[in-house]
């Protein structure tokens, strides 16, 4: 049993909807097969209300036609397409064996013929199907050839073939709703591999990969937690997939317990890279995300990255980007230093001290774990900045050495006295 | 018969003969073969010292303004530089993102993990650092930690990164006060500072000469290395 939809609306999530298999007859024609249906629905009567049903929830304003062959129902989907004004018209289904008689009355333009056998059929007075069906077979074939033929055919509803199916338009995502609300992370890793893989298999058969994942957890507080991972390149590893969404749960954990779960992946194509031979070795990227989600959950958040200094004045200004996500392979190398320069270790945040002034200069400094007579000295580097904005500053900073050996960075703001940190 | 035989042996294994390679000969044995260096990018350094080693843990330490800092800026300066992916673990948060941009790291190619002062946290990260693989180089950095905290790091944490270690092509720097690997180790350096360098008529902290000291393996060497700072950037 196949089923024609004629009209306007998004004919095809319709008929797909109901079956895989699809047929863009044309911009304006879907043909299906609803064959199996009858033991999901009952029969075609109640096949055609469901499709009826849908239709007008989703706003398809189309006429529908069931037949046993696909061209029946096209035929009668098209020629009876003058009914209702709105909605769903029809439907029409045709009996098996009857379609001759059911289509006997529609023009002959259904069929839309060539103009020059149209214009003979004119001229013969064939106007319509039931006309052409009871023309002889033989004498078609010899004065009209193949297309007559064929015409007769379509006109006695009798051509067999099979549908030429459009291909699903690929969905990569999932939803389930769960039977009782989940509390624990362990159960919803259960749930959510079950989704993951069924995605990532999908995602395979496809030859495709994903490099976003976006989790929506219905709660039984009627609000959605959601999540989204991205990857740097691409991936189909499941258990890296799995483990990730497990750190960043334990990180991010969901306020209420979980009602439905919802997952997506963003579909693209994967990345083929040739890596040289002499190039050194890099961290694998899913692998390296995977460690970095595992370091992350130890140390906390926004503790792990590549630095980047400010471009500002302010002392030790920096930002932390995400490691391994832009171009780090291909950023020029900077001019290397005639000899090692002198390294500075910062005290996070500063150690607040007790400086004892001696001659305009520092004399003396205590602080936790910093103490002793300042030997040598060099400063004051006075800075100030941002005092345009809501956070200024102003400092003079000293580098001084202490009877101990060491070097300190010590500095002085209006709040008193820090140790920056120290040279080594 | 026996007694030829046992003459022979003893020939062999008079103490002049007694070395590894002599035994290697003897028993069949196969040498280790040396390991992979890399250089520290101090030419003073890796002429007298021969770099770091590839697949094993490297201890830096001394106290505060002996160089160790500048030494490990240096080093990952000469990994980032090579094209490598590196990674220091901060135990006390002191890292300097600008003095060691000067010091010519590329910042990009740098993993920068702040373990907010937790030794443990530091450990535990360089563990996963090295079984994640694809590092250049890990840096330890326990330079600020308190000797009494980084001392009860058990040798058992420190053998366990060198098992980690062992075998792959990561260089692993470990910086304290002291040193905490002991055997653990492959290489050991201690950094001595020797005189900090001020110049001019209004003093200016021009950089630190440091003494760098081979413990282990080996004969102690020693090499020098000065590290500049404001005067140079002034000039």
């Amino acid at each position: 049993m196949y089923a024609c939809l004629h009209g306007s609306g998004n004919l095809t999530a319709l008929a797909f909807e109901f079956s895989p298999t699809v047929e863009q007859t044309a911009p304006d024609t879907v043909t299906f097969d609803v064959s199996g249906l009858d033991r999901l629905f009952g029969l075609p009567q109640d096949v055609a209300a469901a499709i009826a049903r849908r239709a007008t929830e989703t706003g398809v304003q189309a006429n529908l036609a069931l037949a046993a062959n696909p061209d029946a129902a096209i035929c009668a989907a098209r020629g009876f397409a003058n009914g209702a004004a709105s909605g769903l018209r029809g439907p029409h289904i045709l009996p098996q064996g009857d379609e001759a008689k059911y289509l006997g009355s529609l023009p002959l333009t259904v069929l839309a013929p060539s103009a020059e056998l149209q214009e003979t059929l004119e001229r013969w007075g064939i106007r319509r199907f039931q006309e052409m069906a009871a023309l002889p077979a033989l004498g078609i074939a010899e004065r009209l050839g193949p297309e007559g033929l064929r015409l007769r055919q379509l006109a006695r509803g009798e051509v067999e073939r099979k549908l030429a199916p459009l291909e699903e338009p690929p969905r990569f995502a999932d939803e389930l709703e769960l039977d009782y609300p989940l509390e624990l992370l362990e159960p919803l890793l259960f749930v959510l591999s079950r989704l993951l893989h069924g995605l990532l298999t999908r995602l395979a058969t496809r030859g495709l990969a994903t490099n976003e994942l976006r989790l929506a957890l219905g709660l039984e507080n009627r609000a959605t937690h959601n999540r989204t991972l991205r990857l740097p390149v691409p991936a189909l590893d499941g258990r890296s997939f799995l483990k990730l969404l497990e750190l960043d749960l334990a990180a991010h954990p969901p306020p209420a317990p979980v009602v439905n779960v919802s997952l997506a992946v963003n579909p693209v194509k994967p990345q083929a890279a040739q890596h040289g031979l002499f190039v050194p070795q890099a961290p694998e990227p899913v692998k390296l995300e995977l460690t970095l989600a595992r370091i992350q959950a130890i140390v906390g958040e926004g503790r792990v990255g590549s630095p980047e200094p400010l471009d500002t004045h302010r002392p030790g200004a920096f930002r932390m980007n995400s490691f391994g996500r832009a171009g780090q392979a291909h950023s020029p190398a900077g001019p290397s230093p005639s000899l090692p320069r002198l390294a500075l270790r910062l005290f996070r945040p500063p150690l607040a001290a007790r400086v004892s002034i001696e001659a305009g200069r520092p004399g003396f400094v205590a602080a936790k774990g910093v103490r002793g007579r300042v030997v040598q000295s060099a400063g004051p580097w006075r800075t100030a900045g941002d005092w345009w904005t809501s956070d200024p500053w102003s400092r003079d900073e000293w580098d001084i050495a202490l009877s101990d050996g060491a070097l300190y960075l010590i500095f002085c703001e209006p709040r008193g006295w820090y140790v920056e940190g120290s040279y080594d | 018969m026996g007694a030829a035989l046992r003459q022979q042996f003893e020939s062999l294994i008079t103490p002049k003969t007694l070395t590894p390679k002599t035994l290697a000969g003897l028993f069949g044995w196969r040498e280790r073969p040396l390991p992979e260096t890399v250089p520290t990018g101090v030419a003073e350094l890796d002429a007298a010292l021969g770099g770091l080693p590839r697949g094993g843990l490297t201890e830096i330490f001394g106290p505060p303004s002996s160089g160790r800092a500048s030494l490990l800026a240096s080093i990952l300066a000469a990994a980032t530089r090579r094209g490598e992916v590196c990674a220091l673990v901060d135990a006390e948060d002191c890292f300097h993102p600008q003095s060691a941009a000067a010091a010519g790291v590329r910042l990009d190619r740098l993993l920068w993990v702040r373990c907010a002062h937790n030794a443990e946290h530091a450990l535990k990260t360089a563990d996963l650092l090295i079984q994640g693989g694809g590092f250049g180089l890990v840096a330890m950095d326990l330079g600020d930690t308190p000797p009494a905290v980084a001392r009860r790091i058990s040798l058992t944490s420190w053998f366990r990164l060198r098992r980690a270690v062992e075998y792959t092509p990561t260089v692993l720097v470990a910086v304290a006060r002291q040193s905490n690997a002991k055997t653990c180790a492959s290489l050991m350096l201690e950094c001595v500072r020797e005189r900090a360098s001020w110049t001019g008529a209004t003093p200016l902290l021009r950089g630190i000469r440091a003494r760098v000291a081979r413990r282990k393996p080996g004969h102690a060497v020693t090499a020098c290395f000065q590290a500049g700072y404001r005067a140079e950037a002034l000039k």
